[in-house]
């Protein structure tokens, strides 16, 4: 039997007014277990602390009972206390008398009563306590970051910069992401290949950093500190080291492909360079359409380099890498314009998507940066953009606001405005959300000087007549129906998750929101950690953001990562599940209700098992551990039976 | 019967309906002391069986406090503790305890007065029931619980 030591608190006034604390020691002093019992007025303060110090010595007690207020507020300092004393924290129970008795009832005997019972309940879970100590495991001091857009390129250069390694992994032939595309960014209209192509070289030659390009996930194991990666690489047909990119190999080759860079505006062939200051510097062959790896259909490409850097024979090749933490960047796509037959996208060339009209615009583009319509080169003389394209829209398309789009919108006027200067932009917009810094600067300006045309409304459909987009629209202002003839169209178009993001949801087994987008810890408090230990979100995976947000959280997430890589043990606490290996019939019924993966199953011993870092200790496997075999430290069966008996006991 | 005074048992969780009650108590909010609370760090510790044996031992009512739908701190302990209890109510009916004696509630840290409400609300609503009826278990005591404690 344990020597148990409760020390029950006056708090002042505030617990001694309603519960009649003489009584209760009284009370309590014959009850089983209880080797002491004594009163005060602050037990949180100097001499009551020292009070339960002199109990714990002179009368040898081995665990407390402290009748106090909430545990929230004091269980720390008296876990202290006994710690001081030689115990260990777990031997202390906190029995709250204060906020959930005291202060919301009112008759002295009725709240005299609840705290004894409070009191008791403490009493019997205390008695089947044991003295725990935190779970600890080891860190493997490098970083993955899972995706190369600016996000990506930010943390891991963060966190290369503070001196450890990290693995980038990016899924196309570059890093550089949808920034890369951009022609000017807002506020500044500062060039975005200005601003990016430093950061991609400097991650390129970082020593710190490993960059694999054509990429991809395939699985991750383990836990928080401890994980086991394995990255597939595509078939490498053009060695890196070899290609001095002379270009002679796309001159010969015979095959036509969109552009994905260009967004499908101009063609490339099927080996290529993605764009100019692709990094890493090389060409890639793209397999899916290619003719054929045999000389005998095609191999032009081979015969032609002199370089000798095309090898056919190139297989995809699994790299494994040992890492401490994760950083999901994956970053975004456009919602599928597909979806938006109403609007004519593919039928008419000249209804174009947001990123196409950035190429467009960018001096780098199909056009060299001249204001040109896709379908007959012609200069548009009036723009229609349209705002909220499938976003903001709950009934058929996406319900959320993509948060970047007011802005590039006003941007893409303003250009075109700076290009054309007869030009007619028009916008037809729901709100303007301008909310970042120097944002509502940039839309005033526009508004007052630019001769930018703003109407409130919706489109609801667009048509061609003679060489001129028809536009349909609503002025829900004026409430008149709008018809405006167009050169060209421009669709402002809703943010999705990256189109890979749902394969790799499986393969990191973390939470996403009803759009897709992975799920932060906490929506304010905890923004770039991933409710899995271990994993942390920047940029646009998380949700919808603009560049400085997107560097900002990447940042926040190497910061958080960095936190974690320098410490040399990661610590847990140990009020988690165990197994009985006797009563474990290995039904894997608890595996199932785990959200982190923690419980296991061993294949030799046919029983479930727990990971004492991934478990968090919710009980859900507890409670649905059909045979008793699974248990919380310190809150078993036993104890929680114990409690209910004793608040049902009729004394 | 006017002076009968129902015993609760509360299971409340850690991050939402615990810290909602504590709230209920700093802002001084009344509310009858019929229940008595075993915190627990997600509802869906919660098992079953501890409903049972507490009805077993006289508990006129049982509340379950758990954080809102799309709350929970585990992510997705409170669909398991939802489904559970929707089936237990069922085998309580069938055992001939009403179903209502089972309670089971979402309510945040920042919900103090809905905490004080419900505990008012669910005590009347248990007084009007009356006491629980006495069930005779003394034929056959292997309930799980004392199965496990006897295995072990």
């Amino acid at each position: 039997m344990k020597r148990i030591g409760v020390f029950v608190c006056h708090c002042g006034v505030n617990i001694k007014d309603t519960v009649d604390v003489e009584k209760l020691t009284e009370q309590l002093a014959d009850y089983p277990g209880v080797a002491h019992i004594e009163n005060y007025m602050f037990m949180c303060s100097d001499p009551g602390q020292n009070l339960i110090k002199d109990a714990i010595k002179k009368k040898n007690l081995d665990s407390v009972v402290v009748a106090a207020c909430s545990p929230t507020l004091h269980e720390s300092t008296f876990q202290g206390v006994i710690e001081e004393s030689g115990l260990n924290p777990y031997q202390c129970e906190i029995a709250n008398i204060r906020e959930q008795c005291s202060w919301v009832h009112t008759n002295i005997e009725e709240a005299t009563r609840k705290a004894n019972l409070i009191i008791k309940t403490a009493i019997e879970k205390l008695k089947l306590n044991e003295s725990l100590f935190p779970v600890s495991a080891p860190v493997t001091k490098k970083a993955l970051v899972i995706g190369a857009g600016i996000a990506g390129i930010q943390a891991a250069l963060d966190i290369a910069d503070a001196g450890y390694e990290v693995t980038v992994v990016e899924k196309k032939p570059s890093i550089g992401g949808h920034m890369i595309q951009l022609s000017e960014t807002f506020p500044t209209l500062d060039c975005s290949q200005c601003i990016l192509t430093p950061k991609m070289v400097q991650l390129s030659k970082h020593k710190n950093i490993k960059l694999y390009v054509n990429s991809e996930v395939e699985s991750v194991e383990g836990y928080i500190g401890n994980f086991k990666v394995k990255i597939k690489r595509k078939a490498q047909y053009v060695s890196p080291d070899k290609c001095n990119l002379c270009d002679d190999c796309t001159e010969v080759c015979p095959v036509l492909v969109p552009n994905e860079q260009e967004e499908g505006l101009a063609w490339r062939k099927a080996i290529y360079i993605p764009f100019p200051q692709a990094i890493p510097a090389t060409y890639t062959l793209d397999i899916e359409n290619c003719l054929g790896l045999e000389p005998i259909a095609c191999g032009k490409c081979r015969e032609k380099c002199t370089a000798d850097a095309i090898n056919y024979d190139a297989k995809p090749k699994i790299f494994e890498e040992e890492v401490g933490a994760i950083i999901v960047a994956t970053g975004y796509d456009l919602y599928p314009v597909e979806n938006m037959a109403e609007y004519g996208y593919g039928k008419y060339p000249d209804v174009v998507t947001s990123l196409q009209f950035e190429r467009i615009l960018s001096a780098t583009g199909p056009t060299g940066g001249e204001m040109r319509r896709p379908s007959d080169g012609k200069i548009p003389e009036e723009i229609v953009f349209v705002q909220c394209s499938g976003s903001r829209d709950p009934e058929r398309h996406l319900s959320y606001c993509s948060r970047i789009c007011c802005m590039y919108t006003l941007k893409h006027a303003k250009l075109y405005k700076h290009k054309v200067p007869d030009g007619q932009p028009y916008i037809f917009y729901i709100d303007i959300r301008s909310g970042g810094k120097r944002y509502e600067e940039f839309v005033q300006q526009a508004v007052s000087e630019e001769e930018i045309l703003y109407i409130r409304g919706k489109v609801a459909r667009i048509y061609k007549e003679g060489d001129k987009m028809i536009v349909h629209g609503m002025d829900t202002l004026s409430g008149k129906k709008i018809e405006l003839k167009a050169d060209m169209v421009v669709l402002a178009m809703g943010i999705v998750p990256s189109y890979g993001t749902a394969d790799l949801v499986k393969t990191l087994k973390l939470n996403t929101d009803e759009a897709g987008f992975f799920v932060e810890a906490h929506p304010k408090l905890r923004p770039v950690e991933s409710l899995q230990a271990g994993f942390y979100l920047a940029g646009a995976a998380q949700g919808p953001k603009d560049i400085p947000d997107a560097v900002s959280q990447a940042s926040g997430a190497a910061a958080k990562t960095l936190a974690l890589l320098s410490s040399d043990k990661i610590y847990h606490s140990p009020i988690i599940a165990t197994v009985d290996k006797d009563l474990c019939s290995g039904c894997r019924i608890c595996i199932g209700t785990c959200p982190y993966g923690a419980r296991e199953f061993d294949e030799t011993e046919k029983i479930a098992t727990v990971n004492d870092i991934l478990c968090e200790g919710c009980g859900a496997c507890i409670s649905a551990c059909p045979s008793g075999a699974s248990q919380q430290k310190n809150l078993t069966d036993k104890q929680i039976s114990n409690m209910i008996k004793a608040i049902l006991s009729t004394e | 019967m006017n002076d009968f005074e129902p015993k609760i048992v509360c299971f409340l969780c850690k991050w939402c309906t615990y810290a909602g009650a504590d709230l209920a108590g700093t802002s001084r909010m009344k509310y009858p002391p019929n229940g008595v609370v075993i915190k627990t760090l997600c509802s869906s510790r919660v098992d079953p069986q501890y409903i049972l044996l507490a009805f077993k031992n006289g508990a006129d009512g049982v509340f379950i406090g758990g954080c809102h739908p799309g709350d929970c701190h585990y992510q997705t302990g409170n669909y398991k503790t939802q489904r559970r209890v929707i089936l237990l109510k069922k085998y309580l009916d069938q055992m001939g305890i009403n179903p209502v004696r089972l309670r089971m509630e979402w309510i945040s840290a920042s919900e103090g007065r809905k905490f004080a409400n419900t505990m008012k609300e669910f005590v009347e609503q248990i007084k009007s029931l009356g006491p629980i009826p006495k069930m005779n278990f003394t034929e056959n005591t292997s309930t799980a619980e004392s199965q496990r404690t006897q295995r072990k």
